[in-house]
Parts: structure tokens; C-alpha cells; sequence
């Protein structure tokens, strides 16, 4: 099947480095970007203003109580990670995969895994009831002559996610720096001069740094590789290594994992579908990459769904009253409306992207896109609290029900979120300048 | 004054990449060791073609992984079994399986860290100013143009020689770069 080219191959060097550069350099700021900044900004206000209540009174003002002690804050934490893996999925592991479509989604969705894992830090930080003493979690010789609980996974994830953090941060940072080097040659303004400059370190393009540089970013993507797969394994272990029914179960570290990469390749496409219209970037992110990406929700989504699968199956097989009870009350409970409404967003509707006709529709996409990452927020509430709320015993179960301040909590983040990422739009290439051009060059040899 | 002295090398300019790595490859072959070739991204067989070099930044970060590894491993174990003893459900103070997870982040942070600083340290970045920075076309270096330059302190480099031989090469030009 001849493929469709993954850039358009009129481009140039030059012109390919103009068109991503225009973006942060030339093009005049557009009103939708300052309305979007405005709103964003707007609820990052919010959030500051629900975490200040939140310091002064204390977690009482959120839904949670016993039994349900882990309501938005956790459910949001996972999610939001969740959503950060694909971006590293897309530079590590397509990377060590060959896979050159990634070139020019690459950046953008690293940067969405910084500002995702930013917001899920948020979360275990205010949660912990005293966050002014939330670096007692980190090992540091003190007067209290107190070291952490070292076998705890609530500490393994303290690691985890800061060790993702960084390590998300440095690979991202070492893929701009000829970018930087780029933007730092066409700024014409000195204090954009200065600031790339800075920034570029003095990067010259020297045959001797790029192989250093080409070694370093492989063994970046060969260790972030692991890094992913650990983290939401370790995020799943927070669940699974407890006796709650519903929590407690070896399906947990996969399952997580996928629905991670599901996740975070929804919200890909839900990034990327409104960028490369309002920046006619169409040429650099092709249909043939909403079609892969598809794909890859496609086969990341049926993962998923084994795994719930899998849950049911065993609460049949396994015998246990309380396993079983898990499952029927999920399904017929209380929160039963979430739980099908979940089934629906997660299992039934993806299956429209079996068809070629949907994926190469990018509004379909970016619908079905957001009913993904609606569903997927829906699974970890699903987790969180129907396990909780009814466990071993009938006379401590409970309700959940989140309050104005859980919901403008998690509402600010997707607001920090989406500031976040229109800032980085504006000051930083959006898209991977050096990798277009190698593309462009790859491209050329192949069609020759 | 010496050329050496005067000049920090002779630079010329190509427009695709295969030509950078041909011209690289001559340079070799006529005895210059001592110069290095600029382009917008990474070109496939240009350090092979400029002469290898062995790279240490691999070794580098096998090390920062074990050495990683092992703080982790020896903090939980300092912290959980000689400074502050838990025993936490019966289980071995030295319960080592628990400890696994955060020696394995703490193995990736530490070559991850090595990775992106060593990588900068080798290369010597950062470095705000460079010779090569003096030529104005040298801006182009991170767009489209690919570069060559013989370095003045290359013991085959003659000024006149070596800019004829450039020449040779039919760049777009040959620029004499200012020194430090």
C-alpha cells in the first residue's frame, strides 16, 4: 500500500525551519490564544483559590470521610499521570521503535507530560492533611531521628513520580537545545537573543556533540523506557498491594499501564487536532499521524477492556463473596450510572476506530478523543471509590460525594494544564525543528 | 603573527548534507585531523567521516545507573535496618524485595542525570561564545547550511594551501574565522 508522506515533501530546510520558528517568533499573537491564556488563567485563580481554603481548613472540606478517605485527590493524581505516559511512550519507545512519525508530535507531547505530571504532583501533596510537612516523605538525616517507611508503596511512589518528573524534564530540555540554538540564530529582538541563547548553552551543530548528543538521547529513551512502565506500576501497586476487594489484584500494573497509554494518546489528539488547525500545522501533523495515534488508542483501549474483562472474571472464579459482591455492586450500586457510563466512554464507543473513515476524521477523532479521557477519569473514580465505599463490613460502608471544592480543585489543574501549555506554544517550538529537517531529509532519500 | 595565531580556522560552506559528509571524508584523506563540521541536524556517517573517536559518556552512564542503584539500595537499608529498625508485619528487617522499587528509580535518575550531564560536560556546553560564531553566515548553521572548518591548529593547516584546497571542494564560500 504506498503510504501517504509524513511532511509535505515541497518543504525545505529553510522553510520548514521558518514555519515551526513563525510560531514563536514572527506570527502576531492571535485573540484566541489571549482568551485561552484569560480562561486558563482564570482557573488556575480557582485553583489557587480552592487550595488556600483548602490549607486553612484542612481536608474536611472535600467529600472524603471514612470509609471513602480517597476521593478526587487520588482519582485525579492517577489520571493526570496516566495522561503524562504517553507523551513518553511517543518520544522513548518510538524512538528506540524507529517509529518516524513521532518526529513531529514528539515535542508537544513531551511537554504535555511535564504539565500533566505537574498536575498529578499536585494532588498526593495536598492530600496528605499537613502539606507544610509533606517533605517528610523524602529520607533526610533530621532532629527527629526519623527515616521513612521504606517498604511502603506510598513511599515508592514519592520516587517514582519525582524520578519520572526529572527525568521527563531533562529529555524534553536536551530535545530543545538545538531548537533553542535555532530560535536563538532568527530571534530579532536581543531579549529573545539573549534568553535562547542562554538557554542553547552555546549549541553550535558540531558533528561531535550531535553524536554525543544522538547517544545520550538514546540512552534517555532506552532508560525513560522502564522509567514509564514503573511508574504506573508503582501508582498500581498502591491499590493492588492493599486487601480492599476490588484493589487487591495482580491484573492491576498492566492494566494501569495501558490505560495510561490510552489515555495519554487521547489527550494527544485532543491537543493536536485544535493546534494543527488554528496553526495550520496540517502539513507537519498529517492525517497519517491521527490515524496511528488512533490506532494506537484502538489497540491500547482493548488491553483496557480485557482488563475489566478480567476483573469480572476472576470475582466469578475466585469464589470470594466479597470479590463478587465488588463486581455486582459496581454494576448495580449506587455509583452504577458511572461505572456504565464508563463502559460506554471506554469500551463500546472507541470501537468506531476500527473504521478507516473515522480515523482520517479529525473532528470524529477529537470527539471520540474527549470521550476517552472522560472515561478514563470515570475508571479511577470507579476504582477509588466503589471499593471503598462498601468493603468487608456492612455496618462501615459509606457514600462519596465530592463538593464544590473537590470539583473546582480538579477543574484548576485542567485549567494549570491548559495555561501551561499555552504559554509553551507561544515561547517554545511546538514542533521538533532538528528532527523535521532529518525527516525531511529521510523522506527525500526514500522517495528517490 | 603566525596563522595560527591570526586564525581560529578556515570554514567553508555546502547545501546538502551527502556533500558535508564527501567533503569531510576528503579532508581526511589529504591529512587534516584537526577540524569539525557544523550542521542543522544529526547527519548519518559525518563522525565516521571526520575519524572516530571513542566516546566515553556510555561507560559514564552504566556507571551513574550502579551507582544510583546502589545509594538507593544502601540508604533503605542504613534507614530501615541500623538507624531506625521497623519491623513492619513480622517480615525480615533486611526485607529486600520491598526495597527493589525505589533502587530501580533511583538507578534510572542516576544514569538519566549522568546521561544529560555528561553529555553537556563532554561537549563542553555550555560555551556562550565560539570562534565559529564570528562568521555571519555561520547563523545558518542551525537552518540549512552545512559547514566544514579546518581548524588553525591542525599541524598539516597552511592558509594558503589549505583555503585552495577548500576551494577545490566547490563550496558556496570559504570564510577565514577570527580567533578566540
Amino acid at each position: 500500500m504506498p503510504k501517504t508522506p509524513l511532511i509535505d515533501p515541497n518543504f525545505t530546510y529553510a522553510t520548514v525551519t521558518d514555519k515551526i520558528s513563525s510560531i514563536v517568533l514572527t506570527r502576531k499573537m492571535s485573540r484566541y490564544w489571549l482568551l485561552g491564556l484569560f480562561l486558563s488563567f482564570a482557573l488556575v485563580m480557582a485553583l489557587t483559590l480552592c487550595v488556600t481554603v483548602l490549607f486553612v481548613k484542612g481536608v474536611g472540606i472535600w467529600g472524603i470521610d471514612i470509609p471513602v478517605g480517597w476521593g478526587f485527590a487520588i482519582t485525579n493524581f492517577v489520571w493526570w499521570i496516566g495522561i503524562g505516559h504517553a507523551g513518553t511512550l511517543i518520544s522513548a519507545i518510538l524512538l528506540l521503535l524507529h517509529q518516524k512519525w513521532r518526529n513531529s508530535i514528539n515535542r508537544f507531547a513531551e511537554a504535555m507530560t511535564l504539565f500533566a505530571v505537574a498536575c498529578a504532583g499536585i494532588f498526593p501533596l495536598i492530600h496528605v492533611g499537613r502539606p507544610w510537612l509533606a517533605y517528610w516523605l523524602f529520607p533526610y538525616p533530621n532532629s527527629m531521628g526519623l527515616w521513612p517507611q521504606f517498604r511502603s508503596p506510598l513511599l515508592w511512589d514519592v520516587f517514582a513520580v519525582s524520578t519520572y518528573a526529572l527525568v521527563s524534564l531533562l529529555f524534553w530540555f536536551v530535545g530543545l537545545i538545538p531548537d533553542l540554538a535555532t530560535l536563538r540564530d532568527r530571534a530579532t529582538g536581543q531579549f529573545a537573543q539573549v534568553v535562547y541563547g542562554v538557554l542553547a548553552m552555546g549549541w553550535r551543530g558540531s558533528a561531535r556533540h550531535w553524536r554525543r548528543y544522538e547517544t545520550a538521547s538514546l540512552l534517555l529513551a532506552g532508560l525513560a523506557t522502564p522509567l514509564v512502565v514503573s511508574v504506573h506500576t508503582i501508582v498500581s501497586w498502591d491499590f493492588a498491594v492493599s486487601l480492599v476487594p476490588g484493589w487487591h489484584s495482580t491484573i492491576f500494573p498492566p492494566y494501569f499501564v495501558a490505560g495510561a497509554v490510552y489515555s495519554g494518546f487521547a489527550m494527544v489528539l485532543t491537543l493536536a487536532i485544535p493546534l494543527r488547525r488554528f496553526y495550520q500545522l496540517k502539513d507537519l501533523i498529517t492525517d497519517r499521524h491521527l490515524d496511528n495515534m488512533a490506532k494506537v488508542m484502538l489497540g491500547t483501549g482493548l488491553i483496557v477492556a480485557y482488563g475489566y474483562m478480567m476483573e469480572w472474571f476472576v470475582a466469578w472464579y475466585n469464589g470470594t463473596p466479597y470479590e463478587s459482591y465488588m463486581v455486582l455492586n459496581r454494576m448495580t450500586g449506587p455509583y452504577a450510572p458511572a461505572y456504565w457510563l464508563l463502559i460506554g466512554c471506554n469500551i463500546v464507543i472507541p470501537q468506531l476506530l476500527w473504521r478507516p473513515s473515522i480515523r482520517a476524521n479529525a473532528a470524529a477523532l477529537f470527539v471520540i478523543s474527549i470521550i476517552i479521557n472522560i472515561g478514563m477519569w470515570l475508571e479511577r473514580f470507579i476504582i477509588v471509590v466503589t471499593s471503598l465505599h462498601r468493603d468487608f463490613l456492612p455496618s462501615s460502608w459509606g457514600m462519596f460525594y465530592p463538593t464544590r471544592w473537590d470539583i473546582g480543585t480538579f477543574v484548576g489543574t485542567i485549567g494549570l494544564f491548559l495555561m501551561l501549555f499555552f504559554l509553551f506554544i507561544r515561547f517554545l517550538p511546538v514542533i521538533s525543528i532538528f528532527e523535521t529537517r532529518e525527516l525531511l531529509t529521510e523522506e527525500k532519500e526514500g522517495h528517490l | 603573527m603566525s596563522a595560527q595565531e591570526s586564525l581560529y580556522g578556515l570554514m567553508a560552506e555546502f547545501d546538502r548534507p551527502e556533500r558535508l559528509v564527501e567533503v569531510s571524508r576528503l579532508a581526511r584523506e589529504q591529512g587534516y585531523r584537526t577540524m569539525d563540521a557544523y550542521s542543522p541536524f544529526p547527519v548519518e556517517g559525518l563522525d565516521k567521516a571526520l575519524g572516530e573517536r571513542k566516546d566515553r559518556l556510555p561507560l559514564l552512564v552504566l556507571l551513574g545507573g550502579i551507582g544510583g542503584g546502589l545509594t538507593g539500595f544502601v540508604m533503605q537499608y542504613f534507614a530501615n535496618v541500623i538507624q531506625y529498625p521497623l519491623m513492619i508485619g513480622g517480615r525480615p528487617y533486611n526485607s529486600w524485595p520491598s526495597f527493589i522499587p525505589i533502587t530501580f528509580e533511583l538507578t534510572i535518575l542516576g544514569a538519566a542525570l549522568v546521561a544529560v550531564l555528561g553529555m553537556l560536560a563532554l561537549n563542553g556546553l555550555p560555551t556562550p561564545y565560539h570562534p565559529v560564531f564570528s562568521v555571519p553566515r555561520f547563523e545558518l548553521a542551525s537552518r540549512q547550511a552545512f559547514f566544514l572548518c579546518i581548524e588553525s591548529r591542525d599541524p598539516k593547516f597552511n592558509l594558503a594551501k589549505t583555503k585552495q584546497f577548500l576551494e577545490s571542494l566547490k563550496p558556496i564560500d570559504v570564510y577565514e574565522v577570527a580567533p578566540w
